[in-house]
């Protein structure tokens, strides 16, 4: 590992907390790394398990999921079944070997830019210190 | 897929928002190499209008079907680009954008690394966007009539505009009376109306307007369904009194066994009997008995009987009452649930909680008000001893501007309440020495500044300083503070203390956010949409917000808040029609196994199973609602064979996303 590696993060963001949180982080001009890389789905509840291996495989060294507070959803439960999900996914991949640090989900509401830049400034801090990820690579797939 | 994609890309320069940091031809360069990619430009402001007609005439001249727009958020100028794709003649749908604005060059300061990311999200948008499909917009009908939570000037405001624009309105107030916080207030400043005066005219109003359905004593219990249908389940509170057959005579209070309940109204200050009106002019003029002081009601015995049935010639007092369920259907919904006032004992060193004539502001406007307990006189003390305070203090900025009790914020209103009850002070006793201790005088508004030097030239002295402490000395309250202007420690004596409180988010707001799905700031007042361009909107689709429960202001802006929640709230009921969204689930019949998984997970009950012929076979798929499917996608990631897909968000539209971020190298 280099000593200059800097980690590529994938991050899932719900359109109606997250996503309007890290915006605003962008109105209030709050810096934080640049190596994250958002994707704007509607709900976390959409976040199919599989799109966090998928992105491993496809190059992340990180991935990010991220929603609004649990019973604040606002498709009312999508939230809730997200953090079922994606909880037994993490349990999963530190079964098989990955660092569980390499996937993080994390509640940022739309009034809350200070804790999206916690939230990547940690994400971004642990992936670094773990290195590159390239026990899923494959290569990649042309759509 | 039947058409090559033929993609549009558009990277706006938002003049140097984006240009100063991420180096916009660089990425405009970048795309054009992607393959499907047959325009790529820049353009220093492509949400204005030759930046549209730009994106317009590359449409309609080379043909593009697929737009792509590297600028702000999308939650900004999505409707914005979705238009000029529709007036070009390409369906809306067409478009994706990269955010490149807040969410890459206003967070990142390294041009090299802001450029860097910009390529991959604007690279991802191109994925996805060669992958998207048309999609239809519907409508449905709106019910034409909205509902209105909380009864205060704002809630009165927004009622009777809608209403007189010709639509039902379901006011529903949680107190036996309207009115909310300004009935309580004696004058409004800096016009020194009384503010009773003003207000009771339009508490008559939507009372007897024959288009408003007034539910006092009432509380929204549940709310379903969305803009243009909202189902709203109203629980009325029990009153034990019949309001029918009350004349609203006040015999019953006169006589009831229970006198010494703290009077909501005068803010504890006065005292009120276990039936009550809240104040004279309470509309309804109908009394209410209080379920938790009245003796028969908690006891079960009061004397021989009840007194106020006694008394009561009309006949309405009614202990079998029982709370009444009203349901109904809204097109649109305004919150206009007001404020509570900062609690003083939270600030232990200011004494509200230890002493009795250190008072808050409401009470203090109670005290002066002719309506209130003492008619407007001002004393203090009790019996023989009472007497006119000479010596009066005000301090600011209680529970305001204060981190130590997590209110950031400035309240907007003390500022100018204290110059107008200083002024009251100096009205009611010429010879009282007023005193107010101020961090800062605020006096923004129309007509504030000019009031506030009226009310220094009538000799109210104004000390610079946040008091340290207050503690008693003889009959005498001592102020230490320290005056900053003159760095000189004080110790003053005075014979009142009021603490001019802010205002704060109701207890209940939590409920209201969990009802409607509304979002809070940070203060914890509720969010509106957009903090400049859509003020009185949410994030939920035909919820509208008026008044002091999307943050502390005065009544003129109250007013003007509640009038544009109505005309917005009366947009959708006047057209009639509202859209649904298009971006909504459907089911691939071919391989949906029919487990059901998605009907479970679904909040909305959009998702059914049905029985449907597949070669001779009888077997049950998934079938969506799309009136009712609001696009969460819950259901597609139940789904085991991926036979859900949610429009606009499909797997085969999001992995390509994916796999450019991922950012593999094509070997």
């Amino acid at each position: 590992m280099s000593d200059n590696f800097e980690p590529n993060i994938v991050a899932f963001l719900c359109n109606w907390c997250s996503y309007a949180g890290a915006d605003l982080a962008g109105t209030s001009r709050i810096q934080y790394p640049y190596n994250i890389k958002t994707i704007r789905v509607m709900c976390t509840g959409r976040v199919n398990p599989l799109y966090v291996l998928n992105a491993l495989q496809q190059g992340a060294d990180g991935v990010l999921v991220s929603g609004c507070h649990p019973g604040d959803c606002h498709y009312m439960e999508g939230n809730m079944y997200a953090r079922r999900r994606l909880g037994l996914l993490k349990d999963m991949l530190e079964f098989v070997g990955v660092d569980p640090r390499r996937f993080q989900m994390s509640w940022v509401s739309a009034s809350e830019p200070h804790k999206w830049k916690e939230v990547v400034e940690k994400l971004v801090g642990e992936t670094r210190e773990l290195g590159p990820f390239e026990q899923f690579q494959r290569n990649m797939i042309n759509w | 897929m039947t058409e090559k994609p033929k993609i549009g890309v558009y990277v706006c320069h938002c003049g140097i928002n984006i240009a100063s940091t991420v180096d916009v031809e660089e990425i405009a360069r970048y795309a054009e190499e992607i393959p499907g990619v047959v325009v790529s430009k820049t353009y220093p402001y492509v949400c204005s209008d030759p930046g549209q007609v730009l994106i317009r005439e590359d449409i309609e001249n080379q043909g593009l079907n697929r737009i792509v727009v590297a600028s702000c958020s999308p939650r900004m100028h999505e409707p914005t680009f979705r238009k000029t794709l529709k007036e070009a003649g390409l369906n809306p749908y067409y478009l994706e954008m990269a955010n490149i604005r807040e969410q890459c060059s206003w967070v990142h300061s390294d041009s090299e690394e802001a450029t860097g990311k910009a390529k991959k999200m604007v690279a991802g948008a191109v994925a996805k966007a060669r992958l998207l499909e048309p999609l239809e917009e519907k409508e449905v009908e709106a019910e034409p009539s909205a509902l209105v939570i909380g009864a205060g000037i704002a809630g009165i405001q927004a009622a009777l505009d809608i209403a007189d624009a010709g639509f039902q309105v379901y006011l529903v107030e949680q107190t036996p009376s309207v009115g909310g916080r300004m009935a309580q207030l004696d004058k409004t400043f800096p016009t020194l109306d009384c503010s009773a005066c003003i207000l009771t005219p339009k508490m008559v109003d939507v009372a007897s307007h024959p288009n408003i359905e007034l539910m006092t004593y009432a509380e929204v219990e549940e709310i379903n369904g969305f803009i243009g249908n909202f189902d709203v389940k109203v629980r009325k509170k029990a009153r034990y009194v019949d309001v029918d057959k009350c004349t609203g005579c006040g015999d019953c209070a006169k006589e009831c066994r229970v006198q010494r309940v703290p009077s909501e109204y005068n803010a504890g200050v006065g005292n009120r009997a276990a039936v009550y009106l809240p104040f004279p002019q309470a509309v309804p003029a109908k009394f209410t008995i209080d379920p938790e002081k009245c003796l028969y009601l908690t006891k079960g015995k009061c004397g021989k009987s009840p007194k106020c049935e006694e008394v009561c010639q009309a006949g309405a007092i009614n202990f079998e009452q029982e709370d009444e369920i009203v349901e109904f259907r809204a097109g649109t919904i305004i919150v206009a649930t007001g404020f509570d006032i900062f609690d003083a004992s939270r600030r232990p060193e200011l004494g509200y909680q230890d002493y009795d004539n250190v008072i808050n502001a409401l009470e203090m406007e109670r005290l002066v008000s002719a309506s209130g307990p003492t008619e407007g006189k001002l004393l203090i003390g009790k019996g023989e001893d009472q007497k006119e305070p000479k010596d009066i203090a005000f301090i600011k900025c209680v529970g305001s501007r204060d981190e130590t009790v997590g209110n950031e914020y400035c309240s907007r209103v003390c500022c100018m309440y204290t110059a107008k009850l200083a002024h009251l002070v100096k009205e009611k006793i010429p010879d009282a020495r007023v005193t107010i201790y101020y961090m800062d005088v605020r006096a923004f508004g129309k007509g504030f500044e000019e009031f506030y030097d009226r009310v220094r030239r009538e000799g109210v002295r104004y000390v610079r300083g946040n008091p340290s402490e207050i503690y008693q000395q003889g009959d005498k309250l001592v102020v230490k503070v320290e005056d900053t202007l003159t760095a000189t420690p004080r110790e003053d004596e005075m014979d009142l203390v009021v603490l001019a409180v802010g205002l704060e988010p109701r207890l209940e707001t939590k409920q209201i956010t969990d009802l409607l799905r509304l979002s809070q700031s940070s203060d914890q007042f509720l969010m509106e949409a957009h903090p400049k361009l859509r003020p009185v909107d949410t994030s939920s689709d035909g919820v509208f917000l008026a008044g002091c429960c999307q943050g502390p202001k005065d009544i003129p802006d109250t007013v003007a808040q509640a009038k544009g929640a109505a005309s917005s709230a009366l947009m959708p009921l006047s057209k009639g029609m509202v859209k649904v969204e298009a971006q909504v689930s459907e089911v691939d019949e071919s391989i949906c196994r029919g487990c059901g998984y998605c009907v479970e997970v679904c909040p909305y009950g959009a998702i059914e199973l049905e029985e449907v012929n597949q070669m001779g076979h009888m077997v049950q798929v998934a079938k969506v609602n799309e009136a009712l499917c609001k696009g969460c996608g819950a259901c597609v990631a139940a789904c085991f064979s991926g036979a859900v897909q949610a429009k606009s968000f499909r797997d085969r539209q999001i992995l390509p996303q994916i796999a450019v971020l991922g950012g593999l190298k094509d070997e």
